[in-house]
């Protein structure tokens, strides 16, 4: 898959954050390709989401370069940011809805940025974008404090693809949700990606997720990228990335998905 | 910018809509407007022809599935042909979350006449509500009061003292600049309209009145509600989004003992000590003016502050500790109805500053009649 040559949608280059004297990220290379689903995984404070918030121009890096479709993040215009912004999508955490508008608003909101729209087509993009994300119809009408947490994150993906983005970035799309509503999670962007073309950007914890969903996974350990798809990955030597794949749940998680690849990894020497 | 076509022709007897170039949200507006001018009679055969679309997102797919749908509404016999196979996995999914149709806006209720009655009654019946809940809580603390005097340990001295320092200590500045200022303002104030009948000699005695009487107390209630009162709603709120009280309650604390109580005794023993302090700072401001603007020396000046009726200096002194019960009742009380959402602090938080200004107000009110009906 990554072995023909693909001219990179996201391209990160030596980047370089600091906190105070903590340093996480230290000359961090990245790749995210066209269509593809990019997991990226690490142990809590390894700066996954730091990562994120650099490439969507929440935080900005100590040195380094990022390249979202073409542009710079760290040197481009304003115009040209709109124009970025305009094609990718982000799902916070939590959803991060406006607390003040009811759902529907809150899918209209972009719309209603970019583009001069009659109010009716703005309500019939919503409802449809509801119906997409798989939300009950009448969501539309609730405001975010009236949801549960996985109805709060199917609103902020509607709000995220409601510009028919290119990329979209998932902050934990599956923390906080139970078993069954993680999968129906799953199976929604994998949906998504292979009906619309999208290329998704994923920061997880979740093994199961990474298994099911992404194409290749970047994983984040001594303030450097290792990314390659799920099977080179797991033949990485690394003590985390060894731990993170063999231990219980890596097991589990893959004997769920891909039975042949444990059959493989078992011929490797175990784990001491 | 991308550019879509909608173009319709007549076919062997069936009506054409032949969709070319980028149907996407950019160019939705555009589209949709276009499709609801179409005007199709009913009962034909209506083709959709989607061979030359270029680009199509789930936006421009909506709108095609849309026109299929009304026009199949409308008694059309309606297809589509020549679409992309690689568009189809789209027009699928869209297709696969369902015609529905978007709510309208309804006309909030009380924009309405009988709805607007009906509003001001329900706000009406909150407030009353709201008071009988803050008088509930108001006996609730002082059931727990009293038990702590059955059982003084249980007292959280420590608690107290830190409320104690952060409600009166760090309070001290601005309350003795705004009392100063205050002082000041009036004196000035007032020997203008005084020296108009030739009376400015009353100077003194009307800032000291003003202040020791009311400025000086009042102020510093609406400074500490202000500061203190929405200080304890939001840190009590917070521990309420956090589950912090809830968790003191499963370990078998009680958050009123464990909380409110320390924050109630603290201010209403801060309270009076503050006030004190204001009332000197105001007198001082009203003296420093009088000295400044009429020439009234220092003696002079305790000569007439000494023809001050005696109760004076007691009534100001006397409410205090009662403002700052309301101001710590209702700081505590807003705190304990946040709900689990961080909206919810901020909210309590304004709302709490705003009441409790009002009840010392209401509060000040009622010992001014009680005073006057004292003659004192």
């Amino acid at each position: 898959m990554s072995d023909q040559p693909r001219e990179p949608i996201i391209r990160v280059r030596g980047l370089v954050n600091r906190f105070g004297n903590e340093t996480v990220h230290d000359g961090l290379d990245l790749d995210v390709f066209a269509g593809e689903v990019l997991g990226v995984v690490g142990a809590s404070g390894s700066g996954k989401s730091v990562l994120l918030r650099s490439i969507i121009g929440l935080n900005r890096p100590v040195a380094g370069d990022i390249e979202v479709l073409g542009h710079n993040i760290l040197t481009m215009t304003d115009v040209d940011q709109r124009d970025v912004e305009k094609h990718w999508g982000v799902l916070f955490q939590d959803g991060a809805l406006f607390s003040s508008l009811t759902v529907a608003q809150n899918i209209e909101v972009p719309l209603k940025e970019y583009y001069k729209m009659p109010l009716r087509l703005m309500d019939e993009i919503a409802a449809f974008k509801i119906g997409i994300v798989g939300l009950p119809e009448g969501t539309g009408e609730k405001y975010p404090s009236q949801l549960s947490g996985g109805m709060r994150k199917r609103s902020g993906l509607a709000r995220a693809l409601a510009l028919d983005p290119e990329i979209v970035f998932l902050d934990e799309p599956t923390a906080g949700l139970d078993p069954i509503a993680a999968a129906d999670f799953d199976i929604l962007i994998k949906d998504l990606r292979s009906s619309l073309g999208l290329t998704v950007f994923m920061v997880t914890h979740d093994l199961d997720t990474l298994f099911s969903t992404c194409d290749r996974a970047a994983v984040l350990v001594e303030k450097k990228v290792r990314a390659g798809t799920l099977e080179q990955i797991q033949s990485d030597n690394h003590p985390w990335i060894r731990d993170y794949f063999r231990g219980p749940r890596g097991r589990a998680a893959l004997l769920a998905e891909a039975p042949q690849l444990v059959r493989e990894a078992s011929s490797l020497p175990a784990p001491v | 910018m991308a550019s879509a076509t909608l173009v319709a022709s007549e076919e062997a007897g069936s009506l054409v809509l032949a969709a070319a170039g980028e149907w996407l949200v950019e160019t939705a507006a555009e589209l949709d407007r276009r499709l609801r001018a179409l005007e199709v009679p009913p009962g034909r055969r209506v083709t959709l022809d989607l061979a030359r679309i270029d680009r199509l997102d789930t936006t421009g797919a909506w709108l095609l599935l849309r026109t299929e749908h009304d026009l199949a509404a409308l008694g059309n016999a309606v297809e589509m042909r020549s679409l992309r196979p690689s568009f189809e996995p789209l027009i699928d999914q869209v297709r696969a979350a369902g015609m529905v149709v978007p709510a309208r806006h309804p006309r909030p209720a009380h924009h309405t006449i009988a709805g607007f009655i009906g509003k001001i009654g329900e706000i009406t019946l909150g407030l009353i509500a709201r008071a009988y809940s803050i008088l509930g809580f108001f006996g609730l603390v002082s059931a727990t009061a009293s038990r702590l005097v059955r059982d003084p340990q249980r007292l959280r001295v420590r608690e107290l003292v830190v409320q104690m320092e952060e409600t009166g200590i760090n309070a001290w500045p601005i309350v003795a600049l705004l009392n100063f200022l205050i002082g000041v303002v009036v004196a000035y104030q007032g020997a203008d309209y005084l020296r108009y009948y030739g009376l400015e000699n009353y100077t003194v005695q009307l800032t000291a009145a003003s202040v020791l009487r009311e400025l000086g107390v009042l102020l510093t209630a609406i400074i500490l509600a202000g500061r203190s009162g929405s200080a304890f709603t939001a840190q009590i709120g917070t521990m309420r989004v956090t589950e912090e009280i809830d968790a003191m309650r499963t370990i078998g604390l009680d958050p009123i003992e464990v909380l409110v109580l320390p924050r109630v005794f603290g201010l209403v023993l801060t309270l009076p000590m503050l006030t004190l302090f204001a009332n000197f700072m105001g007198v001082f401001g009203g003296g420093v003016m009088a000295w400044g603007a009429l020439g009234i020396s220092i003696p002079e000046f305790f000569n007439y502050l000494s023809k001050l009726a005696p109760w004076s200096y007691w009534i100001g002194m006397i409410k205090s500790p009662f403002f700052g019960l309301v101001i710590a009742l209702i700081g505590c009380y807003e705190g304990l109805q946040v709900q689990r959402s961080a909206e919810s602090v901020g909210r309590l938080t304004t709302l709490s500053v705003v009441e409790a200004i009002f009840l010392v107000i209401v509060t000040d009110a009622g010992f001014s009649i009680f005073f006057s009906a004292l003659r004192i």
